[in-house]
């Protein structure tokens, strides 16, 4: 059978009307992965065995036992623990490493009945926004192989572009579902933060970390959100505040104010990008919204206040890996502290050892209050403007990203550069607000996303005004690749 | 601007090694890095509390009550060096 076109929900009606049993379809993305994966390189590790495995006991069940979502595949972001299925990050440092415990949200996906087709590439430790920092492989964008599928969710935005698995789950700090979700012609929500347990996430920054889909449509995002929110005891940040988001409903956007970042447009963004957003607005005044700039002044610090709090938070968090407990450890040292250095020396790649160190560097002695206090500030600055902002819109609206996919290599000499990726998804996680990337269109035969804010745990509303956009603008999400292999040109 | 001797101490303290070409490398990628975000040292945030918490929660409790965690053999199965259970690390120099 053919996967190339298929949704979740394609998927789960095939299952439910007996068109294709858990196996067969379990072994059509296998097929496909075999087929085009050699280019996408999306996957780090495809666990062919184990998928097939739990696809033939869904098989086995009865169908009136049988979950709404069972036997439906998915691909994971490899810095999600899944017990007994090797976990890196991306990083040499936690090559080999094998998680005895699952996950909340792998244990709820568990529960329903999916099935794990395999580990999706990433940049390290998710630091990066093209995942050229992972420490295994370069995943390319299925649009252009010359080009990056975005970051730090690279390899699962290119998974759902490329159709090796239906939906995939990645993971956000500072755009890092959304911006590849915009470079890869998908949807990507990032859910408010406490909405999805982090529990077996393994940590980047700890205050801006989230869990979400990356799927072909809203419809699939929505179900997927739904079966991952929730409290977790094992995540005190967790709330449980969110509304389940159900199947996004309506057609019409009538009587809704949308707010157009003044920052985040104009002379920010590539000329392309720029008139796809314009055409985006245009759809929206067409769907009934209301359409009116608003400026943040303070979102204009976003990416500084960002790349001291991340950096900070990750200093912290990856203090961990020392060679001690699990992972890498440098063989042959004589002494405790020479074991930590060399094997942290070794395991950590280029960018996550410049973010240690802008992170060590903030909070040590004497810099704390001018660097990780002020960018703390500037954080309550950025959350005011927004909630600001949401006292006279009910949604506000910007390109995803300032540009389309980048060609591979073009950024990797200049940090800076390669952090200005993330100008308009950065304030966003920072003010810990909900967005979802929705495909709005092409410039130069690349994808251009359109990204939608709401407040806080507003994600069934947000989640609706994207259905209705998405099904006016009716944006392929078919990447050449999936046309067949014919087309795929290495 | 950061000098080669703050770069080293950072490093120290981070458990890092770095060779000359790096360090130089290192130097001036963190010089450009800070210079930006220095810009944040122009903003009057007097008044305003440094965010702790982005979404408002209040304090949250959970009844002291034990469960079960993981099986010691589980929990020590990643280590690179374990004897009879127990971690084995290099002495302290």
């Amino acid at each position: 059978m053919d996967v190339a076109t298929l949704t979740a929900h394609d998927c789960r009606d095939l299952l439910a009307g007996r068109e294709v049993s858990a196996v067969e379809l379990t072994r059509a993305y296998l097929d496909r992965i075999a087929q085009v994966d050699d280019v996408v390189q999306a996957y780090l590790a495809v666990d062919e065995a184990g998928a097939l495995a739990a696809a033939a006991a869904v098989d086995a069940k009865p169908r009136d036992e049988r979950l709404t979502w069972e036997g439906v595949p998915i691909g994971l972001k490899d810095i999600l623990c899944v017990k007994g299925m090797e976990t890196t990050c991306a990083s040499r440092i936690l090559k080999g490493y094998i998680p005895p415990y699952d996950a909340t949200v792998i244990a709820k996906l568990r529960a329903a009945g999916l099935i794990f087709l395999g580990k999706l590439n990433m940049d390290e430790f998710a630091m990066g926004s093209s995942t050229e920092n992972s420490a295994f492989k370069t995943t390319r964008n299925p649009w252009d192989p010359d080009r990056v599928p975005g970051g730090s969710s690279g390899g699962s935005a290119a998974c759902v572009a490329a159709a090796l698995a239906p939906w995939a789950l990645g993971t956000d700090t500072g755009g890092s579902i959304r911006q590849p979700a915009s470079l890869c012609g998908v949807v990507g929500l990032k859910p408010t933060y406490g909405a999805v347990s982090r529990y077996g996430l393994i940590a980047f920054a700890s205050s801006l970390d989230q869990i979400g889909p990356l799927t072909h449509d809203v419809r699939d995002a929505a179900a997927l959100l739904d079966l991952i929110a929730g409290r977790d005891p094992l995540d005190c940040t967790s709330t449980g505040l969110i509304e389940p988001a159900g199947p996004p409903e309506g057609d019409s956007l009538k009587g809704l104010r949308f707010g157009v970042i003044k920052e985040f447009t104009g002379e920010a963004c590539d000329a392309g990008v720029r008139r796809t957003f314009d055409s985006a607005v245009k759809a929206i005044g067409t769907l009934g919204g209301v359409c009116e700039e608003v400026s943040l002044p303070s979102v204009e610090r976003g990416i500084a206040a960002y790349y001291l709090i991340a950096p900070s938070e990750a200093s912290s968090n990856l203090a961990r890996f020392d060679g001690v407990r699990y992972g890498h450890r440098h063989a042959g040292s004589q002494d405790l502290n020479e074991m930590y250095v060399r094997t942290r020396s070794e395991g950590f790649g280029a960018e996550v050892k410049r973010r240690i160190m802008i992170g060590t560097h903030a909070l040590s002695a004497g810099y704390y209050d001018a660097y990780y206090a002020q960018a703390q500030r500037t954080r309550t600055l950025i959350i005011q403007d927004f909630a600001d902002a949401f006292d006279h819109f009910d949604f506000l609206i910007s390109p995803t990203s300032p540009t389309v996919a980048f060609k591979i290599g073009e950024r990797v000499a200049d940090p800076l550069a390669m952090y200005c990726s993330d100008l308009c998804t950065i304030p966003v996680s920072l003010a810990a607000l909900p967005a979802v990337s929705v495909p709005a269109g092409f410039s130069d035969g690349l994808p251009v996303g359109l990204q939608i804010i709401g407040p806080h745990f507003s994600e069934r509303n947000l989640l609706s005004m994207a259905h209705a956009f998405e099904q006016h603008v009716q944006v392929g999400t078919v990447a050449p690749l999936r046309a067949g292999s014919a087309e795929v040109t290495p | 601007m950061i000098s080669r001797e703050e770069v080293e101490h950072v490093a120290r303290l981070a458990r890092l090694h770095f060779d000359e070409d790096e360090l130089a490398r290192l130097q001036s990628e963190l010089g450009t890095i800070i210079d930006y975000v220095n810009r944040l040292s122009e903003l009057d945030l007097s008044g305003l509390e440094p965010t702790s918490h982005a979404v408002p929660l209040e304090n949250v409790l959970r009844a002291d009550e034990p469960v079960a965690g993981l099986a010691h053999e589980e929990a020590t199965r990643n280590g690179p060096d374990i004897e009879r259970g127990q971690f084995v690390v290099p002495r302290i120099g």
